[in-house]
């Protein structure tokens, strides 16, 4: 059965890898997603080497269809996060 | 920005860690994430986003410059879904 892994599970590998305390870690597992966020916000790539490659596009407005109930609407113009995983991280998931 | 680049404005803002810790913290992250998706295991990062593996179904695919058929064979691959906190922050 697939488990879901959390922040909490982040930084208790990160305590016991690098020897800070829980909450230091906490706190640095937190400031490292904040910077990537922080960097996307401002419409910035962020590439992650051998891991993959955060970009924002943006998304012009289009006519979409609620798909419960058929109504169309428009839908406004809008940003959205793409990823890209590297080959190495394709590799690794594919290969497992 | 790259990895390095973050690990630099990590090394700014805490001034007291070392070096290797930070490039350390970044790749404890990056694995940790890489491991639970090779296991096919979910990483739910609230506010950031969530990534999962898919799984796609064997094909007949086109080698685009000859026109010849190839099979291409059923593979997992990693998936990233943007979650609110971000979308939010993306559209203000």
């Amino acid at each position: 059965m697939a488990k879901t892994l959390t922040r909490a599970d982040l930084t208790e590998s990160v305590y016991r890898n690098i020897g800070l305390s829980r909450n230091e870690s906490s706190d640095l597992v937190e400031s490292v997603l904040e910077e990537i966020c922080t960097c996307l916000e401002a419409g910035e790539e962020v590439k992650l080497s051998s891991f993959g490659t955060f970009s924002v596009q943006s998304k012009r407005q289009r006519v979409g269809r609620n798909p419960k109930t058929g109504v169309e609407a428009v839908i406004t113009p809008r940003r959205v996060l793409s990823f890209r995983p590297s080959h190495i991280l394709k590799d690794r998931v594919d290969n497992a | 920005m790259t990895r390095s680049e973050l690990i630099a404005k990590l090394a700014a803002k805490n001034p007291a860690l070392y070096h290797r810790d930070i490039e350390r913290l970044v790749s404890t992250i990056l694995d940790e994430i890489g491991s639970a998706l090779e296991r096919g295991d979910r990483v739910e990062l609230r506010g950031f986003g969530a990534f999962s593996v898919r799984h796609r179904k064997s094909r007949v695919g086109r080698n685009p410059r000859t026109g010849t058929s190839v099979q291409v064979f059923e593979k997992r691959v990693p998936f990233f879904k943007m979650g609110k906190g971000m979308r939010e922050r993306l559209n203000r």
